[in-house]
């Protein structure tokens, strides 16, 4: 699926992320954990076209076959053609925009494609009209998932903050992504939402679509992850099942400090 | 009460500090050049004015059931507003040339050409949030697209329309580009910076634009090829007709004209919010990242909002210049993109109605404001205010400023705030 090569990526004299491999295989949630500062969020930044690495190559498969070199493309081509959807640790939602036009904006080349260049539509013809009730059917699926249905017509911005991170992944799975890069998905969830959110990546997992996932909540990162990435300093220290990095003494120094005498 | 009497007191020194400039002195012709005068009762009546102004203030904020009332006033507006002005405005554009005054449809394409820049600018600005201080320079690209068409080419008005379009959107892609990065101030600095540009190269290169001469005698438009002329030929319009021939005729025409370009403009601006690229546009306004993560390409949604807006200054400009038949450079200074942005802005961003409404205030009112003080000025004839009733006019813009200030401090968002959805989940 997702393929990392000997990524690197500098910033001046600091090397944030320092050599690193990984793969992310397809229809399994893959975690990036480490302490604060380990360059999980640089490595994402990298997938998702938002840094260009310093050196070293990403590589797409999509289940049809096709592949794609993201080190080389530009951002908006990752999403479109790429088919990597991104959430925000910060929330970045269109926060005047109602929720229905959030979703809207991420089908935004679909749509575009039946537009006719924008001037068949604003005339009025071609199927256009067809095209926006698809998009927003597709809209209300996710918006049934993510139980959101009753507050579509409401600014993004006035929803409350759980379903505002839950709005966020909705948007990103509209633009129908083989890849979905979440960066902590459950920062801020109270633990109702969290088992909500869990829920609701597995359901997207089984759905097809392969997960990335930067967590700090060890609870969702040990129960959803098929697949964990740890990190420190830049560095891959471990790299396995839940289990396995659970008992790796390399991650546990790396979380808890290392002893004196060590 | 002694707070209210204290903030009253403070505001007419504030006020005395303002008008003894501004109106207690003033510079008259002596025998001998200039002699300065006082008009210390003129600007003791405007500081006592303030007083006591201020003072009711008070008193009204502080009478009983006045939380209740400001919260449901906020509510209502624009939606009444949508529903009731827009039908009354448009049609009182369309009947007002059955006035018969010159004067009042002279002003109401002044007008209507305004709402046409302000609702152009209001896609760059209000929809893709894009701050443009130099929206005139494409203005000035379509004027002066006719104006040369015309002059070396010999092509009407109604073939240098689409063109003068056009090329001002070609002028949008080009400034676009090299601003695509910038945001906010620093794209204000840039785009005002193109607009000086573009007037500085209109009043040098000479052999081209006649510099600051300007440009004479650009044809005016036809009515399917029928002139409004004063001659019966029986190409003209009054000839083909079998009527009088008179000038208004082609005014009224003129009128009808720019209201015709306008509500094209507010026709598009409103469909294409209600498509991908409008909705890309105030994704673009609200968070830039989050569009590139969404697959949306950034750089054309830029440029597209920067040439649709571009296209209908250059759809004014060609007007402009059939209108006045005579084009300057010194018709387009920074003062005209100030006005414009400031009819998009206090109209309520991203809001058709409110720029309409602004432009009518802003561009009419301050018209209206001159007639209204100069007739104001001939009543009062008395000593006490000895010179000033003459000067009245002179003090609009204080006026106007004034109204601009309250306006903001009770309706910060603009005239008409709050947007409507452009698509729904039933």
């Amino acid at each position: 699926m997702l393929s990392v090569t000997n990524l690197t990526m500098r910033f001046g004299g600091l090397t944030a992320v320092d050599d690193l491999t990984f793969q992310a295989r397809a229809g399994e949630v893959t975690a990036v954990i480490g302490p604060n500062g380990a360059g999980k969020t640089t490595v994402f930044n990298c997938v998702t076209g938002f840094y260009r690495p310093s050196s070293g190559t990403i590589e797409v498969a999509h289940a049809d076959g096709s592949r794609f070199r993201l080190e080389r493309m530009a951002g908006h081509l990752i999403a479109s053609r790429g088919k990597i959807a991104r959430t925000f640790q910060n929330i970045r939602l269109f926060a005047g925009m109602t929720v229905l036009e959030n979703l809207l904006v991420a089908q935004h080349n679909a749509l575009m494609a039946a537009t006719g260049f924008g001037v068949m539509a604003v005339l009025g013809l071609g199927g256009y009209r067809a095209a926006e009730q698809a998009g927003i059917e597709k809209a209300r699926y996710w918006l049934e998932r993510i139980g959101l249905v009753d507050r579509a017509n409401d600014p993004a911005g006035s929803l409350p903050y759980g379903a505002q991170r839950r709005l966020e992944i909705a948007r990103a799975m509209c633009i129908d992504p083989e890849l979905l890069c979440l960066d902590e998905p459950a920062a801020g969830l109270n633990p109702r939402e969290s088992e909500a959110l869990n829920q609701l990546l597995l359901g997207i997992r089984d759905g097809g679509c392969s997960l990335l996932l930067i967590e700090h909540d060890m609870g969702v990162v040990m129960r959803i992850s098929d697949h964990i990435v740890v990190l420190d300093r830049g560095r891959k220290i471990s790299d396995g099942t839940p289990a396995e990095v659970r008992a790796d003494p390399a991650v546990i120094a790396a979380y808890l400090g290392e002893g004196e005498d060590a | 009460m002694m707070a209210a009497l204290r903030d009253a007191f403070l505001s007419a020194v504030i006020a005395l500090g303002l008008f003894v400039p501004m109106v207690g002195l003033v510079l008259d012709n002596g025998d001998r050049g200039l002699v300065l005068r006082g008009r210390p009762i003129a600007a003791a009546v405007l500081v006592g004015l303030v007083f006591v102004g201020r003072l009711v203030m008070h008193l009204w904020a502080d009478r009983p059931g006045k939380e209740a009332r400001t919260i449901r006033a906020s509510k209502i507006v624009p939606k009444a507003a949508n529903r009731f002005v827009a039908p009354i405005l448009l049609a009182a554009a369309v009947l007002l040339p059955l006035t018969g005054s010159r004067y009042y449809v002279d002003l109401g394409t002044l007008v209507l050409t305004y709402v046409m820049l302000g609702w152009g600018l209001n896609i760059v600005v209000g929809l893709a949030g894009l701050l443009d201080l130099g929206y005139v320079a494409f203005y000035a690209v379509g004027a002066y697209s006719y104006a040369l068409l015309a002059e070396h080419f010999g092509l009407g008005f109604w073939i240098c329309l689409p063109l003068a379009g056009i090329m001002a959107a070609f002028w949008g892609v080009l400034l676009g580009f090299p601003v695509l990065r910038l945001r906010g101030d620093y794209l204000a600095i840039v785009t005002l910076a193109f607009g000086e540009i573009i007037r500085v190269l209109l009043i040098n290169w000479v052999s081209l634009t006649h510099g600051p001469n300007g440009i004479t005698d650009i044809p005016r438009p036809t009515l399917f090829g029928l002139r409004f002329s004063m001659d019966d030929g029986d190409d003209t319009v009054a000839g083909f007709f079998g009527i009088e021939a008179e000038t208004i005729h082609r005014v009224i025409f003129l009128y009808y004209l720019i209201l015709a370009l306008a509500l094209l403009t507010n026709w598009v601006t409103l469909r294409l919010r209600r498509l991908p690229l409008g909705r890309a546009w105030e994704a673009l306004r609200e968070d830039e990242i989050a569009c590139r993560s969404l697959g949306i390409n950034v750089t054309t949604t830029k440029l597209t909002a920067f040439a649709t807006g571009a296209m209908f200054a250059g759809f004014a400009g060609a007007f402009f210049a059939t209108r006045q038949a005579f084009i300057s450079p010194e018709s387009f200074t920074f003062i005209e993109s100030a006005t414009v942005l400031a009819i998009v802005v206090l109209g309520g961003l991203g809001s058709q109605l409110g720029v309409a409404l602004a432009a009518l205030v802003m561009v009419g009112g301050l018209e209206m404001l001159r007639d209204l003080l100069s007739t104001v000025g001939e009543q009062m004839g008395s000593e006490w205010f000895s010179g000033l009733a003459g000067d009245l006019p002179t003090y609009r813009m204080l006026i106007f400023g004034l109204a601009l200030v309250v306006m903001m401090v009770l309706r910060p968002r603009g005239l008409v705030s709050g947007r409507t959805a452009t698509a729904e989940m039933r």
